[in-house]
């Protein structure tokens, strides 16, 4: 699909784990800046890979890669030493996984501040701001901003979720990486979480894996459809779900398979 | 009908608070015996004087000195360096053949009977280092080739490191893997993840494990039988070089070397009294220290 402003582009992009299995499978794919692009598929066809393919989670399964991910000034994602890479995930791409992962132990305003060290800001004075802004726009200042000193942990499911979201924004990423941001929440948490994608849209380019269809629709300009790691069909979330040029693609929005 | 199932529940019931009691009445049991028998020769003298000739008068303070600075210079010597050992195996190195290995390897040495390690320490510490560093320095006498209160700890730093290891390694272990990626999402680098997420996680089950290692080896005689321990120093320096009494081998002593049974019997009572009170405030000190973490953690 063609897209003009690009915020990150992968090309033939392969990642494997130790055990042989291929999770993704040459994706080349854009994602257009500052826009929701959803990635919908089975489980297991490879969603989740690709996006921890994407700003190198996999290292940590010890997987190895083929093909490229390009960000928009130009750097290859893959060919990152290390600290480059810290850099990267610490200010250019926030991530945010299935469960709501708070760190133990740590307050609420500990927790949410945790990026600011890994982006060296030395500027104490700073940190409160800094986490009650991003705690409004990920729409949990209201609820937090009297118990800042408690344990992150004691927050529910749903505050814990934009909790992490908050946290992976701090830094003002451009990228946001959401897997199955919603699968563990309430059906009002899921619409708190969905608003706040919206509203994130306008300056973060987000892509978001998701098993529930609706959800696709009501968040995302467009769509990929995955199928046993391939990418099969990429277009506007309407053409895909009122027009999909694949039978795969069709068969899997209308229900046949899972 | 399904009666049989309260059976069992009661069953498991009676058994498992039995057992419960069985260990209690255990505690209570040693505690009490050495107690009474011990309290009527505990003194302050007999706390803070040195023994005399025969051992039966005086008090026991090389004993009580010797033993605290060998736990804790074997605690100096194998805390570091066992949680760092354990942080590479289980945050650093990858999970392979190799790791095996070594992990067998640690559980094989922590299963090693304390007695090896007591001839290890003579063999390697006394004679080889010690012998190798006189000869580096030049000394024509031996100073570093000899038994004494350094390589005592050394040897019970050998002994204690294994079980040290072992046990940081199930602390770090038992901290999700999620928490580290997710630390490793905001961009942190591996020692920043082990520093400010894993550590301070795991760091009430790394206390308990390093006292109880702590504790089995200020309990242990063995090894430190020909590696420095003296049978009769009643001018204990404090010196790293010098021979030394301990409470545990002063215990052993008195028991089945003293002359008169009758006359040693308060002297080794009142000395186990001392030696438990000593273990159970290192343990009490890990507990408390446990306590206000986990407090922390949870509140
Ligand atoms: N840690 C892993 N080790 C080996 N194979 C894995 C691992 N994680 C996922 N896979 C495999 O990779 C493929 C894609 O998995 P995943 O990306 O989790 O799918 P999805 O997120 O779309 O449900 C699956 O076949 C899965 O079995
Ligand atoms: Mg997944």
């Amino acid at each position: 699909m063609k897209i003009e402003n690009k915020a990150i582009e992968t090309f033939d992009f392969s990642v494997k784990y130790p055990n042989g299995v291929l999770g993704c499978d040459s994706i080349s794919m854009p994602f257009a800046a500052n826009e929701v692009t959803a990635i919908i598929g089975p489980s297991g066809c490879g969603k989740s890979t690709f996006l921890k393919g994407m700003n190198r989670l996999s290292d940590e399964f010890n997987c190895t890669y083929q093909g490229s991910v390009i960000m928009k000034n130009g750097t290859d994602v893959m060919n990152l030493d290390p600290y480059e890479l810290c850099l990267l995930r610490g200010n250019k791409i926030g991530y945010v996984m299935q469960k709501p992962v708070p760190f133990s132990g740590k307050t609420i305003l500990q927790d949410v501040s945790m990026p600011l060290r890994a982006n060296m800001e030395p500027d104490g004075g700073n940190v409160y701001d800094k986490v009650k802004s991003a705690l409004e726009k990920a729409a949990l200042w209201d609820e937090v901003h009297d118990r800042l000193n408690d344990l992150s942990t004691s927050l529910s499911g749903g505050q814990q979720q934009r909790l992490c979201i908050a946290r992976a924004i701090i830094n003002a990423p451009e990228i946001l990486l959401l897997d199955e941001p919603c699968s563990s929440l309430d059906p009002k948490s899921t619409q708190l979480v969905e608003n706040l994608i919206l509203e994130l849209a306008s300056d973060h380019t987000i892509m978001i894996v998701t098993h529930n269809m609706q959800q696709a629709q009501r968040v995302a300009q467009r769509t990929a459809f995955f199928y046993e790691g391939k990418l099969i069909e990429y277009d506007f979330t309407n053409a895909i779900f009122n027009n999909p040029s694949d039978e795969l693609t069709g068969d899997y929005i209308v229900g046949k398979f899972s | 009908m399904r009666d049989y199932r309260k059976g069992y529940e009661l069953a498991f019931k009676i058994i498992t608070n039995a057992t419960a009691l069985l260990v209690v009445a255990i505690v209570f049991f040693i505690l009490s015996i050495v107690t009474i028998k011990g309290f009527d020769h505990l003194s302050w003298e007999f706390i803070t004087a040195e023994p005399t000739g025969d051992m039966l008068h005086g008090g026991i303070w090389p004993m009580i000195k010797g033993t605290v600075m060998l736990v804790m210079m074997m605690s100096i010597l194998t805390v570091p360096l066992g949680t760092v050992i354990a942080i590479y195996l289980n945050e650093v190195s990858r999970k392979n053949w190799f790791y095996n290995i070594i992990m067998s390897a640690i559980r094989t040495l922590a299963a090693v009977p304390s007695i090896v390690y007591g001839l290890f320490g003579f063999a390697f510490f006394v004679n080889i280092v010690g012998g190798t560093l006189d000869w580096m320095i030049g000394y024509e006498d031996r100073v570093f080739q000899e038994r004494c209160l350094l390589w005592a700890a050394f040897t019970m730093g050998a002994l204690t490191l294994p079980t040290n290891v072992i046990s940081v390694t199930e602390a770090l272990k038992l901290v999700p893997n999620e928490q580290r990626h997710a630390g490793m999402c905001l961009g942190y680098t591996r020692w920043e993840v082990i520093k400010w997420i894993v550590f301070p996680q795991a760091i009430s089950g790394i206390l308990t494990g390093l006292v109880l290692s702590i504790s089995r080896g200020a309990g242990e005689v063995a090894p430190i039988l020909f590696v420095g321990v003296a049978y009769f120093i009643p001018h204990f320096s404090g010196a790293p070089l010098d021979q030394f009494m301990e409470l545990g081998y002063h215990i052993f002593v008195m028991a089945t070397q003293s002359p008169n049974v009758d006359k040693a019997a308060p002297v080794l009572y009142a000395t186990t009294f001392v030696l438990l009170v000593l273990t159970f405030t290192f343990n009490a000190i890990g507990q408390i220290v446990r306590w206000i973490h986990r407090r922390k953690m949870s509140r």
